[in-house]
């Protein structure tokens, strides 16, 4: 019984590899809040998420899978509340195994078989409730995914076959005393101790043993501390395949509904956020990823999602339309919404490569190979020349991992040194990017860097420029337009001192 | 020749085997440290007496060496080590038979050990046939062995233990446990319940399941539900039982002396070989020593104190060697030089080497000619002992005195720091004195001494000197050259090191 949801041919495994740039991308697209808002406070969900998640940076979940993972989620949002009594359903049964647990650590082959065969009857009715869902809502499904799931346990759920089961787990209970086979092995000694099925119909001794077949016996006293335990000693023998065969049975019908868990968690983790998104009114579009081997990057409304979840309300959106374009270099007003256009980019790549939906109101997309951020690091307070290597390792770092149709977010990068020295890095590294066809948003206050490349006027390479109104306000969109020389740092630092200089006079009026 | 021993070419050879005890310069040559060494794990062939025991013939000490080269091919090492390991377990289960009382069940552990030592000397035979075999000895050993394993007593005792196993290893039955009672007969040919079971959950299988089969130990000896039991299987099956009987007492004594014998004497050169793979792995090398009565002019190249590299493998230190000769008149190393410069290792080592050459051993170092020594005798400073009522420098006396009217031109001797408990002018006259002694009897000696003069005493002397660093005088480089001595040069160095120079006193005592 194979429950593939995530994958069309796979399991998901919560044990795959981390993209190696994990703390670097979490961190700085602030991926922790989204994660909070799917998991709503359960561990289990949150960590499905973040591997969901952060398996988006490998491009290698395809097309394919992407869509797969779409389909399946539409269901969920349309069946939100069958699912939800599925995952229930799963969840009640893992936290009654604890009641069952113990037997397990039972060095007695008799005593896993009891505490297997119990086990085995509650999980027994789990599947039977599992299956009565499977009968009544399996029809509302319209996902391949689903279709398959539901089909498969409409058909390994035969009522016959669970009647079968039970016989089995009646049967274990060995009213009728246990029958076990074996041979002599060193020194005479009884060895190869098989349990044996009694055979059907007539009791075999009936059958048997009246075709001059001897029958010898024996029996021992009560009292016969000893003989009591080596004929337990010899039951448990027999009974040790047939143990580990039942433990392996509860186990596997138990990893069953562990492996539904962990590939229905995603979805319920989506099926969260959706519910949260809803109720900020803020709107979500399925996205149509293409081909990594083509360069499209078009949206309406794109917001960032953390930030629209961190102020539970709407933010604002932004627009963009490029096609067979590979680099976005981003200027403008500090405090303009760079950061967030470009933390919007990167969650909306991430959400559309691990199947959701994301936060706009349309969004198409090349799929890329990997994801990268290099954002400069406030925190750090090491002298600047140290900052500088920082900076620098953490390209190579980056460098290192690089694949072709990957995207790299840079946010004021090489900033850590003087303007020219910065620029003539940025220039270096970017005209490398761009010739080995890595996507790159970049956005940077390198004047002498944007200047030059926007001079040389280059068809795959688009500048947009923080909008700024006359009186200094922000708008927070971005807007195509040429990088200026100046970042308006000057508006935030009247806003800032000269603000604080007029509120203190007013202060000492007073 | 009719084979005998592995380790004695000759029945006198052994009846020199008379020493039970180290020998009295054992623990001044650290020779107690290599044999302990060398026989641990190996307690219960008691083979430390082999050890404790040098060969008086060339003819013996040849024997030895040429099985031991035949031992140290890989194969043929192989090929003893596990018929060891077989005839070991054979021992175990013979000495458990003893303790067990259940009929059919002690006679069932017989038929195994019996069953063990076919199969141990079957295969050994084998082994050895096809093994390349130079050593007259082991030849003869591999003759005997071909005769025992054709001899009609031991094909017969290979056919029946082999036919009786293989009947009782198809006896199959049932037991039916119902509360107390227990009911035994013949197996039927009922299902397998424990792979139905499996069959029915197969669906749910995925990737790799859980072992939970739990480990149950075999039972030491049997209880008497389970002798109960198996007196009824035998019910079921009473002519195979009667014959496992019959077969018991017609072998009681199944075991063939000569080569229980070889089992324990083969493990003198196999303890051997062991041990002396540690230093080869590390690259240090082994001879076999050309032996010799007939000549003292002697050599030895790349040798070292097995006793002292085993201390330092084991810390994971490099080994120093060190080679030495003597020619024509030459008899004597006199070896000065700094403290712990290796002295008393070059002294020590001279000992080891002839020593294991007399028990036909190989020898670290690359190559060396020894000499065929009667006796060895040694005399190492020792502690104060407080119940003496002599002194130390009468006690040194006394026993030099005692070696020397023991001692032969066929003797060794080595010296250590004789008459150190006296003024140096003492010390050199007493020194003197025995040397002339031991020139007279024309000894193979070796003596460590911080009496220079001693090294150019006569003719018959080779001055050794433990060498130190050229560039640096405080360190020691552990090897011991043949030149004059020079002792004063070192103390200097030593005392700039320490700032006990003149100049250095001068600068340091202030008025």
């Amino acid at each position: 019984m194979k429950v593939f949801l995530m994958y069309p041919d796979r399991y998901f495994n919560l044990e795959d590899k981390l993209p190696p740039n994990e703390k670097e991308i979490v961190q700085d697209l602030e991926i922790n809040t989204l994660i909070d808002a799917m998991a709503w406070g359960d561990e289990f969900l949150w960590e499905v998420a973040k591997k969901t998640i952060l398996g988006g940076c490998y491009g290698d979940d395809n097309l394919e899978v992407i869509l797969f993972r779409q389909n399946i989620l539409k269901d969920c949002i349309n069946n939100a509340s069958v699912i939800k009594e599925i995952y229930q359903l799963v969840v009640d049964t893992i936290q009654k195994r604890r009641e069952y647990f113990l037997g397990y650590f039972n060095r007695f082959p008799s005593s896993i078989v009891y505490s297997s065969v119990e086990f085995l009857n509650m999980l027994t009715g789990m599947l039977r409730k599992m299956k009565n869902i499977a009968d009544l809502y399996a029809d509302q499904f319209q996902s391949e995914g689903f279709r398959r799931f539901f089909t498969m346990l409409k058909e390994e759920l035969e009522e016959n076959y669970l009647d079968k089961i039970q016989g089995h787990l009646n049967e274990l209970r060995f009213n009728n005393g246990v029958l076990i086979s074996a041979q002599l092995g060193k020194g005479n000694e009884g060895t190869s101790y098989i349990l044996r099925k009694f055979p059907r119909k007539k009791k075999w001794f009936q059958q048997i043993w009246s075709e001059k077949m001897p029958v010898y016996s024996f029996q021992i006293s009560p009292r016969d501390e000893i003989g009591c335990r080596v004929l337990g000693e010899i039951k448990d023998r027999g009974l040790n395949l047939v143990a580990n065969s039942l433990a392996q049975s509860a186990d596997h019908i138990y990893s069953f509904i562990t492996v539904l868990r962990l590939e229905l968690a995603f979805y319920l983790g989506c099926l969260n956020l959706h519910q949260k998104l809803q109720e900020i009114n803020t709107p979500i579009t399925f996205p149509k990823p293409v081909d990594s081997g083509q360069r499209k990057h078009s949206f309406v409304g794109l917001y960032d999602i953390v930030l629209a979840l961190t102020m539970h309300k709407k933010v604002v959106g932004n627009s963009l339309k490029m096609d067979n374009k590979n680099h976005v270099i981003i200027t403008g007003a500090n405090q303009g919404g760079k950061s967030t256009f470009l933390r919007s980019i990167g969650l909306a790549q991430l959400m559309m490569q691990c199947g959701m939906f994301v936060p706009a109101e349309s969004f198409t997309a090349n799929i890329c190979e990997g994801i990268f951020t290099h954002f400069k690091k406030e925190e750090d307070v090491t002298m600047e020349s140290g900052k500088f290597d920082e900076e620098l390792k953490r390209m190579n770092l980056i460098v290192h991992h690089l694949t072709p149709n990957s995207m790299v977010l840079l946010n004021e990068s090489f900033s850590a040194t003087n303007e020219r020295e910065g620029s003539e890095i940025a220039i270096q590294v970017l005209k490398a990017l761009l010739e080995k066809g890595i996507k790159v948003f970049f956005v940077t206050h390198l004047y002498e860097f944007a200047s030059n490349y926007y001079n040389n006027r280059r068809e795959d390479i688009i500048f947009l420029r923080a909008e700024r109104e006359e009186n200094g306000k922000r708008t927070f969109r971005m807007i195509e337009g040429e990088p200026l020389p100046t970042s308006f740092g000057k508006d935030l630092y009247e806003k800032i001192f000269v603000g604080k200089e007029k509120t203190e006079l007013e202060k000492l009026k007073c | 020749m009719t084979f005998q021993s592995i380790l004695f070419k000759e029945k006198e050879d052994r009846l020199a085997e008379k020493s039970l005890q180290e020998l009295d310069f054992f623990i001044d040559l650290n020779l107690d440290q290599i044999v302990a060494a060398i026989t641990t794990g190996k307690e219960e062939y008691n083979l430390k007496p082999f050890f404790y025991n040098p060969l008086s013939r060339l003819s013996a000490i040849q024997y030895r060496q040429e099985i031991m080269q035949d031992l140290e091919k890989e194969d043929l090492f192989q090929n003893i080590t596990t018929f060891a390991h077989k005839m070991r377990r054979m021992r175990q289960h013979f000495s458990l038979l003893e303790k067990l009382d259940y009929l059919y069940h002690r006679e069932g552990w017989f038929l195994e050990t019996v069953a063990i030592y076919c199969e141990a000397v079957s295969s050994l035979e084998q082994d050895v046939i096809q093994a390349e075999i130079h050593s007259p000895g082991f030849l003869s050993f591999k003759n005997y062995l071909s005769d025992y394993v054709n001899s009609d007593y031991f094909t017969t005792l290979v056919n029946e233990t082999r036919k009786l196993k293989k009947e009782l290893s198809q006896v199959r039955y049932c037991l039916q446990l119902k509360g107390l009672k227990v009911q035994v007969r013949k197996y039927a040919g009922e299902s397998d319940y424990s792979t139905e079971i499996e069959k029915t959950f197969a669906k749910f299988k995925q990737q790799d399941a859980k072992d939970y089969s739990v480990e149950l130990l075999p039972r030491t000896g049997m209880s008497h539900v389970e002798a109960q039991i198996l007196r009824l299987v035998a019910k079921i099956y009473p002519e195979l039982f009667k014959s496992l009987i019959d077969y018991y007492h017609k072998y009681q004594n199944f075991l063939d002396e000569r080569i229980v014998l070889f089992d324990r004497e083969v493990q003198f050169y196999i303890s051997f070989l062991e041990f002396m793979s540690r230093f080869k792995k590390s690259g240090l090398s082994f001879c076999y020593p050309q032996i010799t009565r007939k000549t003292k002019e002697l050599y030895s190249k790349q040798s070292f104190d097995l006793a002292l590299a085993n201390k330092l493998l084991k810390e994971n230190s490099t080994v120093i060697c060190n080679d030495f000769f003597l020619k024509g008149q030459e008899r004597i190393f006199v070896v000065t030089g700094p403290n712990q410069g290796g002295k008393t290792t070059f002294a020590r080592t001279f000992g080891q080497l002839h020593y294991l050459s007399s028990l036909g051993c190989p020898i670290p170092g690359s190559s060396a000619k020894l000499f065929l020594f009667e006796r060895i005798f040694t005399h190492f400073e020792k502690k104060e002992d407080i119940k003496e009522l002599r002194g130390k420098l009468e006690d040194a006396l006394m026993r030099i005195h005692s070696i020397l009217e023991q001692a032969t031109p066929n003797s060794i001797i080595i010296m250590n720091e004789i008459y150190s408990s006296t003024t140096i002018q003492d010390a050199l006259f007493l020194a003197q004195r025995t040397m002339e002694k031991i020139i007279q009897l024309d000894i193979l000696c070796v003596c460590v001494t911080f009496i220079d003069e001693l090294a150019s005493f006569s003719e018959k002397i080779v001055s050794m000197v433990a060498a130190v660093d050229p560039q640096d005088h405080t360190l020691r480089t552990y090897k011991i050259e043949r030149r004059p001595a020079d002792g004063r040069a070192y103390a200097i160095s030593l005392a700039k090191k320490y700032q006990l120079t003149y100049d250095c006193l001068k600068e340091r005592i202030k008025l």
